[in-house]
């Protein structure tokens, strides 16, 4: 089979050294060469120094997870060179620094090994020694481009967008890239079996990564405030809205900005400001992840209870503690759904891609108003920081924000008392006024015992008819969020279950599963409140393969607890190694599961 | 209890303000405190403040943490919103509804332990942000709530009332706010409402973090015999070991003292909580003098009072930018820009999408 336009390629270099602008042009040229492409970056919680690895797959069916092998291995870095080795495919390829020996290559005789002078062909024609180091990267993309076939002027192209203020900049690139590119035309077979030609199937798209679409939805849904404290992998997603506001939101006049951008002292603090903002008529966000959701759980149940309305975007990556901050997994599911003690849930989102992320945080900004609550957006660090191809987003321009049921002035004054947690109209959602606005709407948000007329209780009745009153509401949020993705086929009666960044894997498996002739059928679960189809769909599947990212089996534990499901029927298929889900893992979950024992060991490795 | 509203009889020849509003208008829901807690004479100069300066009951914001003095923020101005929040996270609240609204006056009440113990951090970076609110911590050095355990603004060798002295040094928030660069700093005596009533509407009126710490003795638990904070009443027939529940009823205990004199608010035994007018050649102008005099007082047991340190304007050395200033957010509130200022439009999208292509 052809291997045109379908290979991964696998960057091994050392953390700080400026190899992330040399594996964005690689990639970013193939994409523009119209070829479905993925770029997931895997690097170390580290400043400078440590290991860090760039994978670039290059799909013409355009599968975007990670393939799970390699079949180009550029090994840049002396300290991971015996583990970067033995990576390689049967009769993959790997090229190297060849400056200074590596008698430990020669332990492979099945992959074809290419030495290029990157450091010393640099050291001659640079000065300096960081430009030196830097340009050594750069080199690196040259050899590629020779060796995959790529389109010098498209290199060029996007060195100038890139450098577009230091003009300089693009030509001291280019002449990197020609060293390594002329080096390999001299010296190497180019280009090789695994090459790139030009294709039409990424028009329409656009390369992000999802926290700069969940910044773009904020700024697009309206929000103003912004609290947050620094952690990994959730920053880049306020370093965006910061950048995007600071571009849109500026008056040309004043220069006044429209919107507050808080650096607070912890994460106790930043849900705090967003609360008070949201209290008081904001659309406020903040993104953290998992420890911060650890710090946030007090404040979560605050609002849940006082009603007030929130949004926090929870980039998941590897616990339990600190953990992996620089790797990822669906660890959060329980936690982010439960937060805080007693008797309380969270609508929780859950987007598969960047593109989901934009929508759905202009939508969680629409359902924390109108249900009055903290609406959780369970992103993680493979989409969040991973550059991710997807549809080009678009926004109607006749979308108005859902401010839910907040009292004018007018509406007030009509009033004869305002009662803050009545149940007016029988959804289960009560009407809120805002501070400064009519002194006949003030009302006292309290996390004590609360009656529905908005008053301090210790009285068990009242205290009941609040709490029975947001389960109430919790029925009607299952309406409102966004339904399940089902993807089925009559008379199959196996299916897949699923959440967020698992989706892409799956899609790869389940073509893969369907030429072996195992139809399977797929749900993904996108909310919480699980919406009433996902109900349907396990009850209408006799086996059913819960696939997720973390060890405990969370969102199988949480369709257990919230779904009428037999557990008999459900099988994990777990993947926490803190790297992205893979499709063979899952292909080889399934066939383990469904295929007659004696045929099983053919089919696997067919 | 808070539910129980409050008899509202106005008689027409009580006073009223520049909006027509009587004292009354100010006030909230009854009390539940002790009788003869420090608290409600705050709470009643707050309502005094308030009327006096002619504030639109709708445009008070109330904000407090956890505890008793957290509390009494429904006791006044029930006409403004309030927000009983979690304990010491109040000033992240505020910071949050002030950046939303600015043009609301925004009142935080606390106490020691929400101010100085499980919310120091968010108290110190309040203050670092120059938040324009005023905060009042009525200070008792006690937590009353949970029956009398010290708090971190018990002084060494106070003794609770089951007998425990008290080893650690206290944290003074009023030298610590003029170490983090607070604007506004004063100290003020529950008793003495003619001291702080002024300060409270000075403190209304500060453009910035204005930090009223306030000596409130808690009539329960920190009112006997070594403890220096306390009224140092103590019925002859009180049983502190057996009688820790029972709650005497009190009066209201007020002191007036002249400018340069100290006052030991003493009333029976061994209290030791001293008061100290300002001279008249004291400068709240000067940050570093007024430190330096705060903490001389303070070793000898006696707490300096009135308004300590201003920076009215931001102009004095060292001079802070509010909030949000900081920000350079507009004049008009943030949660009343129309949605059109606020997103960039389809085509806007197109723009930004251009380097994603």
């Amino acid at each position: 089979m052809s291997r045109t336009n379908d290979f991964t390629v696998k960057i091994a270099t050392v953390n700080g050294t400026g190899s992330a602008s040399a594996n964005t042009l690689l990639m970013k040229s193939i994409f523009r060469s119209g070829i479905p492409v993925m770029g997931k970056n895997y690097f170390p919680s580290n400043i400078q120094g440590l290991p860090t690895w760039y994978e670039i797959r290059v799909s013409r069916e355009g599968h975007l997870a990670r393939s799970g092998t390699v079949d180009l291995m550029v090994a840049m870095n002396a300290e991971t060179y015996s583990r970067d080795v033995k990576e390689v495919a049967p009769g993959g390829y790997l090229v190297y620094d060849s400056t200074w020996p590596r008698p430990a290559l020669l332990g492979r005789s099945d992959i074809t090994v290419l030495g290029a002078p990157l450091a010393k062909m640099c050291n001659e024609s640079f000065n300096g020694v960081r430009t030196r180091i830097l340009m050594k990267n750069i080199c690196y993309a040259g050899v590629l481009a020779a060796l995959l076939d790529l389109d010098l002027e498209r290199i060029r192209e996007l060195l100038a967008e890139t450098y577009a203020k230091k003009p300089q900049l693009v030509d001291s690139n280019m002449k990197a890239i020609a060293l390594g590119h002329d080096y390999a035309r001299q010296n190497f077979p180019c280009p090789l079996p695994l090459k790139v030609e030009r294709m039409d199937r990424t028009g329409g798209h656009i390369m992000i990564d999802g926290n700069t679409a969940a910044a773009l939805g904020c700024v697009f849904g309206g929000a103003t405030v912004a609290a947050w404290y620094p952690i990994t992998p959730s920053t880049s997603l306020m370093d965006a809205f910061k950048g995007f506001c600071d571009r849109t939101r500026v008056d040309a006049q004043t220069g006044a900005k429209r919107f507050a951008f808080i650096q607070a002292e912890d994460e106790l603090a930043a849900i705090g400001m967003v609360i008070g903002a949201s209290w008081n008529g904001c659309r406020a966000f903040t993104a953290t992840s998992g420890p911060g959701i650890s710090l946030m759980n007090e404040f979560l149940g605050l609002a849940y209870y006082a009603e007030i309305p929130a949004v926090v975007f929870d980039i998941q990556r590897v616990g339990p503690s600190t953990g992996m901050p620089t790797r990822t997994q669906q660890c959060d599911l329980m936690e982010c759904a439960y937060a805080s003690h007693g008797d309380t849930r969270h609508v929780c989102l859950y987007p598969a891609n960047p593109e989901e992320c934009f929508y759905m945080a202009a939508q969680a900004l629409d359902l924390a108003e109108r249900l009055e609550t903290p609406v959780m957006v369970l992103s993680d660090l493979d989409i969040g920081m991973n550059d991710w191809m997807c549809r080009e987003l678009k926004w109607d321009d006749a979308y108005r924000p859902d401010r839910g049921k907040v009292l004018d002035r007018a509406q007030i004054e009509k009033l004869e008392k305002f009662q803050r947690y009545l149940d007016k109209d029988g959804d289960g959602i009560p009407y809120r006024t805002l501070p400064g606005v009519h002194p006949k709407g003030a009302w006292f948000a309290r996390g004590s015992g609360h009656s529905q007329y908005g008053t301090y209780t210790e009285d068990s009745t009242e205290y009941q008819i609040v709490l029975d009153r947001l389960l109430k509401k919790w029925d009607t949020a299952r309406k409102l969020v966004p339904r399940a993705i089902i993807d089925a086929t009559p008379g199959s009666d196996i299916g897949i279950v699923s959440i967020g960044s698992c989706d892409s894997a799956i899609h790869e498996a389940l073509a893969i599963l369907k030429g072996r002739g195992v139809g399977v059928n797929y749900m993904r679960v996108r909310s919480f409140p699980f919406s009433e189809d996902v109900e349907r769909f396990l009850a209408a599947h006799r086996l059913l393969f819960v696939v997720e990212q973390n060890r405990d089996a969370q969102f199988r534990a949480l369709l257990t607890l919230e779904t009428a499901v037999e557990k008999s029927k459900l099988r994990s298929l777990l993947h926490y190694s803190g790297l992205p889900i893979s499709s063979s893992f899952i292909v080889e979950g399934v066939l383990a599961e469904v295929l007659p024992k004696p045929q099983r060991k053919d089919a696997a490795s067919a | 209890m808070t539910f129980i509203a409050k008899p509202k009889v106005v008689h027409p020849s009580l006073p009223r303000n520049a909006l027509g509003l009587i004292r009354r208008d100010y006030e909230g829901a009854l009390s539940t405190l002790c009788a003869g807690c420090g608290h409600d004479s705050i709470t009643a100069a707050i309502v005094e403040a308030c009327w006096r300066q002619a504030l639109e009951p709708q445009n008070v914001v109330k904000l407090s943490g956890i505890g008793c003095s957290s509390k009494t923020t429904a006791y006044f101005v029930s006409g403004g919103h309030g927000f009983n929040s979690v304990h010491g996270r109040m000033p992240s609240i505020a910071t949050g509804a002030n950046a939303a609204n600015r043009r609301l006056t925004y009142i935080g009440v606390s106490g020691d332990g929400d101010t100085l113990s499980i919310g120091l951090g968010q108290f110190c970076h309040a203050i670092r942000r120059n938040l324009d609110m005023l905060y009042i911590i009525e200070n008792n050095g006690v937590y009353g709530l949970t029956k009398g355990q010290f708090s971190a603004s018990a002084d060494v060798g106070t003794k609770a009332k089951k007998g425990e002295t008290n080893f650690q040094p206290p944290i003074d928030p009023v030298l610590l706010a003029m170490t983090l660069g607070a604007s506004f700093v004063a100290r003020s005596f529950s008793g003495d409402k003619q001291q702080l009533v002024p300060l409270i509407e000075a403190g209304l009126r500060h453009r910035g973090f204005a930090l009223i710490d306030v000596l409130s003795p808690c009539v329960t638990f920190n009112d006997h015999e070594g403890s220096t904070k306390s009224y140092a009443y103590t019925r002859e027939h009180y049983e502190p070991a057996v009688q820790a529940d029972f709650v005497p009823p009190e009066r209201e205990i007020t002191a007036e003292y002249g400018a340069g004199e100290s006052l030991a608010v003493t009333m029976h035994d061994g209290s030791r909580i001293m008061l100290r007018k300002l001279d008249e050649a004291y400068d709240p102008t000067d940050r570093g003098m007024a430190q330096a005099r705060v903490q001389e007082r303070l070793k000898s047991g006696e707490y300096l009072t009135g308004l300590l340190y201003v920076d009215a304007d931001g102009s004095a050395e060292g001079g802070r930018r509010e909030f949000h200033q900081i920000n350079g957010t507009p004049e008009e509130p943030l949660n009343s820009l129309p949605y059109e200022v606020l997103s960039p439009g389809s085509q806007g999208l197109a723009k930004i999408l251009a380097r994603y292509r």
